[in-house]
């Protein structure tokens, strides 16, 4: 009865534990990554090569590793995707100094090839489709994930540049009433405005964000194909274990 | 606690079962314990095939490029060097002349003079003996180690000779002709580390 | 039966005791019938110990111990391993880590139930602390080492603790580091005291623990003593021989273990941002302390006392007592009674409260210390001091059940 009492105040205290982990981050969009859905993955491959390697490195990450994950071919990849005097085989450096980084933004670019396991796919997709005109700041913009936030708006030319904060989709409010929406979420007026639309911007930075997730754990693919297989010994190995353990014990009762 | 009326057969045969899947599990275990001895992505990056433009090497020369940590031999060969090592009073002082000793080279290599064109050697620097890199000896003059050396390489740490084609001779501790790295020319520009076609 | 031994077994025998060792510590160490599933954690941590020891050999392979390399060396090493096995041995050893540590914690509170500290097995419990002991400091000096953010400022909050101790505090507290502040100095001692000195402190005392174990023998859920009742060839008549019933006996619960170890290993490697926290992921920087510094939650407990307190000097002793408390368990409890399950009700909602309390400082620990958070860490750190404190009162004054004679089938 104790082990009973026991057990069931250890479950009680479970969601005490839960609870601790989380806390502020309640305004974000959630999105789910899929890193086994691979045209995604070149996309935000392509977006990242583009517009944040300049600035950013993946300095744990190997391109040879990216190509065969992702299924793009060495000489495409060295030709599109690679702007420095890298070989396939390097890591995915720049050549952007941190002093020169720290002069031009204030603190030096991060290395992004860990950030989705920092921040969450969540954190980073809101973050990206956050910035809004903010003529007080140094880049002009600023951001509703991250207040007085010092990078540029580097995707403007595919988002444009919202007049003004633009709300979470997950603040997407409806009329009591009618039941019509009442706002969509997202940019209502833009400033600039972009080649891309919003649903269009949305998933670019999906993609985008599912790369980062990739890149934060290149190998969750094996890492969870090895879990099933040694689940599936374990299995076997528990049955013939039980009938080992009742036979011997039948010495002693 | 007795053992009275306990089907033997049925415990050993559970024992082996449960002892074959120890075993099994243990194997799994170690696996990548020993696969991390491999050489890495690191170390295959750094080893990753090199690439020089040889346009500037004149006949009679030497030069030395790095290779996943070794030297390579890349030397322009003279007319006069390619007909001495032809010649069969010469190769009769040989141990391998023919480059029989398929490990050695590439296929594309394994002629007499053991490259792609007849003038550029292209040589592992390592002594075939124990590991030490042999010295570059072109000229064709009397040496203390040999009185009619025709040029060729000389290891100092044994005594192990070779000549313009890296073959060993007869009677020197090195067993094998110096290896041939794998190797490609485009124009004047040599890579070490990726076959020929 | 000694002439059926191989010549082999025989001459070995003659210079070293292995046939002789291997009865004495398991075909003829006779453990009690009755020991439950509680039993199988000293076991499980062994296990972890090995664990560690052999992934830790392998990670020092990939590991530099730099401030600039340092985090490089663990994150391309866990990529960059041939077949995959970077990530494998990375995450066993961390996984393995936290799991040490809670197999410990349930290998303690089942000696709280079942008094297993009380005489004549004292010193396996003292020798017990002071394995947990080392781990603590084990476990501090490796969470340091892939120099992420939290090992960093961790590592800031746990020496300026030392700072706290009057008079030499200061001083304390650079000798420690060996610098100003936290440097690559800091890192290469604590990488070597991690992965040499306090291991071979660890297995020392983990030997002693077992060999004082086996001088008296294992207690049991009911602490009947087993001895008292010898049949005439001076085995204990409640005791069955711990190899093969206990080791290959134990082989499902062994098993049951794995499952839940690598279902964390291969689903979940950051057990939710406990095992592996999401600020540790960034490398470290001296200027930019994260939102939310907590410690890793195996010392979550220790950390809610020190910060329950509104003295810096007086929490650091705080927690200090904390710990000490649990080293002289043995000379606390004066029940004539080894197990709750003879003793009486005021020891039952005792060990019930304490562990509920262990259990709400970690989770505290790991959360904000906002208004609510400091007076229920309060709270729980008085409950957490009366279990020790008033011990001696209340296990002499309840009335207990008497204990059988023997085991009760």
């Amino acid at each position: 009865m104790m082990k009973k009492i026991l057990l069931s105040l250890f479950v009680g205290l479970l969601p005490m534990m839960a609870l601790s982990a989380g806390g502020e981050d309640l305004f974000l969009d959630h999105i789910k990554t899929d890193v086994t859905n691979k045209p995604s993955l070149q996309r935000g491959a392509q977006l990242y090569m583009n517009y944040c390697m300049g600035c950013h490195s993946l300095e744990h990450a190997r391109y040879n590793r990216m190509a065969t994950d992702l299924d793009i071919p060495e000489d495409i990849l060295m030709e599109n995707l690679v702007f420095t005097d890298a070989s396939f085989g390097s890591l995915m450096e720049n050549s952007m100094s941190e002093d020169d980084g720290k002069a031009w933004f204030g603190s030096a670019p991060p290395d992004l090839t860990l950030v989705a396991r920092v921040r969450g796919p969540d954190w980073l997709y809101t973050y990206l489709r956050g910035f809004y005109k903010d003529e007080s700041r140094p880049m002009g913009v600023n951001n509703v994930r991250f207040n007085n936030v010092g990078m540029p708006h580097v995707l403007m030319e595919l988002q444009g540049l919202c007049a003004e904060a633009p709300h979470p989709v997950s603040d997407k409010r409806f009329d009591p009433l009618t039941g019509q929406t009442i706002t969509e979420g997202g940019c209502e007026h833009y400033e600039v405005e972009g080649s891309m639309n919003q649903s269009e911007y949305d998933e670019a930075v999906y993609d985008l964000v599912n790369f980062l997730e990739y890149t934060g754990e290149p190998f969750k693919k094996d890492r969870e194909r090895i879990g099933w297989m040694v689940f599936a010994f374990l299995a076997v190995f528990l049955v013939i274990a039980q009938l080992l353990y009742r036979e011997l014990w039948k010495d002693i009762h | 606690m007795t053992q009275d009326g306990v089907n033997q057969g049925r415990r050993r045969f559970l024992y082996i079962a449960a002892g074959a899947m120890g075993a099994a599990g243990a194997v799994g275990v170690a696996t990548p314990f020993v696969k991390s001895w491999y050489p890495s992505e690191k170390a295959k990056a750094v080893g990753a095939p090199v690439s020089v433009d040889i346009g500037t090497l004149e006949a009679g020369e030497i030069r030395t490029v790095e290779w996943r940590g070794k030297p390579i031999f890349v030397v322009r060969r003279t007319e006069t060097m390619i007909e001495n090592l032809q010649q069969d009073a010469f190769m009769s002082r040989l141990s391998d002349p023919q480059s029989e000793v398929a490990s050695q080279q590439p296929e594309y290599a394994q002629n007499i003079l053991r490259s792609l064109s007849d003038d550029l050697l292209v040589l592992e620097g390592v002594c075939t003996h124990l590991g030490c890199s042999p010295q570059f000896r072109p000229e064709v003059e009397p040496q203390p180690f040999d009185e009619n050396w025709m040029g060729g390489f000389f290891c100092p740490c044994h005594g192990s000779r070779f000549d313009l084609a890296g073959r060993v001779f007869r009677g020197v501790p090195a067993p094998t002709n110096l290896v041939v790295p794998p190797h490609r020319i485009d124009g004047t520009v040599l890579t070490v580390g990726e076959e020929a076609a | 039966m000694s002439t059926s031994k191989p010549a082999v077994m025989q001459w070995i025998d003659r210079r070293l005791p292995v046939t002789s060792a291997y009865e004495k510590h398991m075909s003829k160490y006779y453990a009690p019938k009755n020991l439950n599933w509680w039993y199988v954690f000293g076991l499980l941590a062994m296990l972890m110990l090995v664990n560690q020891i052999l992934t830790g050999i392998w990670l020092t392979m990939i590991y530099v111990p730099s401030t600039a390399e340092a985090f490089h060396a663990v994150e391309a090493g866990m990529r960059d391993l041939a077949g995959g096995s970077g990530w494998i041995i990375r995450y066993m050893h961390s996984t393995g880590a936290s799991f040490f540590f809670i197999v410990v914690y349930l290998h303690m509170f089942r000696g709280i139930m079942y008094g297993s500290y009380q005489k004549p097995r004292e010193l396996i419990w003292v020798f017990g602390m002071f394995v947990y002991l080392a781990m603590m400091a084990e476990g501090f000096m490796g969470y340091v080492l892939p120099w992420g953010q939290m090992s960093y400022w961790g590592a800031q909050v746990i020496i300026s603790l030392f700072g706290a101790i009057p008079v030499i505090g200061d001083g304390l507290t650079e000798w420690i580091r060996g610098d100003f502040l936290i440097s690559g100095i800091t890192l290469n001692r604590f990488f070597a005291l991690h992965v040499i000195a306090v291991p071979l402190v660890l297995v020392l005392l983990v030997v002693l623990h077992v060999l004082a174990l086996h001088e008296v023998g294992s207690n049991n859920p009911d602490g009947i003593d087993i001895k008292k009742h010898m049949d005439d060839k001076g085995r204990p008549l409640d005791g069955i021989p711990f190899h093969p019933y206990f080791t290959i006996g134990k082989l499902p619960m062994i098993i049951i273990f794995l499952f839940v170890f690598c279902g964390v290993l291969f689903f979940f490697p950051e057990g939710g941002g406990y095992f592996l926290e999401h600020a540790n992921f960034e490398a470290a920087n001296p200027l930019k302390t994260p939102e939310h510094i907590a410690p890793t939650w195996y010392y979550g407990a220790f950390y809610s006392i020190l910060r329950a307190v509104p003295d810096k000097l007086l929490g650091v002793v705080a927690m200090g007592a904390a710990i000490a408390l649990l080293f002289i368990l043995p000379w606390l409890d004066r029940s004539p009674v080894r197990s709750w399950r003879y003793k009486g009700w005021y020891s039952k909602i005792a060990v019930i409260l304490f562990a509920l309390s262990f259990i709400a400082l970690s989770a505290l620990g790991g959360m904000e210390a906002d208004v609510k958070n400091t007076w229920l860490a309060r709270f729980f750190a008085v409950i957490y001091f009366a279990f020790f404190l008033l011990m001696p009162f209340y296990t002499r004054w309840e009335s207990t059940k008497p204990v059988p004679e023997r085991v009760p089938e």
